[in-house]
């Protein structure tokens, strides 16, 4: 059954002023509860309006969003009561930290959602564990971390409300290589764990092509396409023509296969490349 | 909603209004607002209106944007008008109570309203023609004499420059927090002025920790460029007088001159 449900959603910014610009133009999808989407879109493209509007965030101007089957805005008064069932984690998460310490941060979700101090305590300890900061971390300061623990401290706040559908904008930019994997796992982890739906926005097609069941691409405020990784990243050249690039393996077993090498289309990871090679070496006897 | 604020909002358009030189603008406009106060009669009155009229369509800024910004005032014109109406002196066509309405009381409020609007037009239209930094390169230079009382004018204008520079970043930073902490099921809306205040706190903090931040980043970016203030500084883009602020110039005088002729020559009304 599908968890969220967008129907002909439009968006326009600055309406009625010289400004005007639309950034989400008659967008409709359906997504399936347990569903990891990954989301990539040129600058500007209207992901980030999109996934607003997901959790209400930004009141769409025509167009329905539903979850459960439930239009979020039929309440408008109720809306908050949407932002802890699609939890959403901005860019830069950490320059939301505002609290003395990170255990009071992380709950700052959990007590707006109207939980008891022991159910607080058990979630802040339980997301913190998630997103792998140590105990003695909570009692500090979140001005006092790193940077990489200060996304993982917002990142924490967010899951600590338990959402059904978590909403990453850009979770690892500015992240270190290391940081950046540790944290996707992490992620991944938990989706494995909570088996709930993950929206995630990135601009690195190596990270969109490992984690997503599927992948959405936007372009100038509309869905072009919507499938699994493999048939979006064989699309190279319509990609391209969208300012957006395809994970570097992929495009060079593309042009080998170009050159005449007999390879399957859409190979998104190192490790399927060198099995894939192995294979065709194997079978013209070079190995 | 926090992005709607149309206050000295620059629109950037190609008319005769926006290329004339800042510093002509600047002392036109207070040349303007004195003359909005000088005009005593309907005659004078008309002029002033006509021409600011014929300004704020030179400036191909949408009129839409000049109702936006009259919207802001308009109580302050109904309580303005409303007094004066009831302050005239002499006979009074209506009375009610100690309410006295006087003939010369609605001339008086007919001034008053048009002039409020016309400083409130001449004044956004300043702001929408000219980029906050030819605004403030401009009051540097029309401050320079300033020098002589040991005033440091430089220090004032980049101060100025910066300040204006990072109010549309603040208010996009402002805007972005505070819907990450409404994502976080943060209520900002109801509850009373106490709760209200309080909740504004996990948008404040972060606030003022990213303009530090990017107070202590920017310093750091003019030191790398040994900005070191005003002295010996000189300009990529000096101002120039062109042949139309020439004729801005010589147009606002003959304004001015026949706004003073009417005042001499026609009784004054008020």
């Amino acid at each position: 059954m599908s968890i969220i449900e967008v129907k002909n959603l439009c968006y326009t910014y600055g309406k009625g002023t010289p400004f005007e610009k639309t950034a989400v133009n008659d967008l409709s999808l359906s997504v399936d509860e347990g569903e990891v989407i990954g989301l990539i879109g040129h600058t500007g493209s209207g992901k980030s309006t999109l996934v607003q509007m997901l959790n209400g965030l930004i009141r769409p101007d025509s167009g329905q969003v539903l979850l459960n089957g439930c239009d979020i805005w039929s309440n408008p008064k109720e809306i908050r009561k949407i932002r802890f069932k699609v939890g959403m984690v901005f860019q830069y998460p950490e320059y939301q930290l505002f609290d003395e310490t990170v255990y009071k941060d992380i709950s700052f979700g959990p007590k707006n959602k109207g939980l008891s101090e022991n159910e607080i305590d058990e979630v802040v300890r339980k997301s913190a564990k998630f997103v792998g900061l140590s105990d003695n971390l909570l009692q500090q300061s979140p001005f006092d971390l790193s940077g990489g623990e200060k996304r993982r401290a917002a990142i924490a706040g967010v899951i600590a409300m338990d959402p059904d559908v978590l909403v990453l904008d850009e979770p690892t930019a500015g992240l270190d290589p290391l940081g950046r994997d540790v944290l996707l796992s992490q992620i991944m982890q938990y989706h494995k764990e909570r088996k709930n739906t993950i929206f995630i926005v990135s601009h690195s097609m190596e990270d969109i092509a490992q984690i997503a069941d599927r992948v959405m691409v936007m372009n100038k405020g509309r869905l072009e396409m919507i499938d699994t990784p493999k048939k979006v990243f064989s699309q190279i050249d319509r990609l391209e023509s969208m300012g957006l690039r395809v994970p570097q393996i992929t495009k060079i077993m593309l042009s080998l296969k170009k050159r005449g090498f007999e390879f399957s289309d859409g190979i998104l990871s190192v490790e399927q490349a060198f099995s894939e090679i192995v294979d065709l070496l194997k079978k013209e006897g070079k190995i | 909603m926090i992005r709607d604020v149309t206050l000295g909002q620059f629109i950037p358009s190609n008319s005769i209004i926006h290329k004339a030189d800042p510093r002509v603008k600047i002392v036109l406009l207070i040349s303007f607002i004195v003359l909005i106060f000088c005009a005593f009669n309907f005659m004078s009155l008309a002029l002033v209106t006509a021409m600011i009229l014929g300004i704020i369509i030179l400036s191909d800024v949408p009129v839409k944007m000049y109702f936006k910004s009259l919207k802001v005032i308009i109580v302050i014109i109904l309580i303005t008008s409303m007094l004066n109406m009831f302050y005239g002196t002499g006979e009074p066509i209506w009375q009610f109570g100690f309410l006295k309405l006087t003939l010369s009381g609605i001339y008086r409020a007919v001034f008053v309203t048009v002039r409020i609007i016309l400083l409130i037009l001449i004044s956004s239209c300043l702001t929408f023609t000219t980029s906050p930094t030819d605004l403030t390169d401009a009051i540097e230079r029309l401050m320079k004499p300033l020098k002589v009382f040991h005033i440091k004018v430089h220090e004032i204008a980049m101060m100025m420059t910066i300040a204006l520079r990072f109010v549309p970043t603040l208010l996009e930073e402002t805007d972005k927090i505070m819907s990450a902490q409404k994502a976080r099921g943060a209520d900002m809306e109801s509850g009373g002025l106490i709760k209200k205040v309080k909740s504004m706190t996990p948008v404040l903090i972060p606030l003022f920790v990213s303009a530090f931040r990017r107070a202590y980043d920017l310093a750091m970016a003019m030191e790398c460029r040994c900005y070191q203030g005003g002295d010996g500084r000189t300009r990529m883009k000096t101002l120039h007088i062109h042949r139309l602020d020439i004729f801005c110039i010589v147009f606002t005088a003959l304004v001015i001159t026949g706004v003073v002729l009417c005042d001499i020559f026609i009784v004054p009304i008020i």
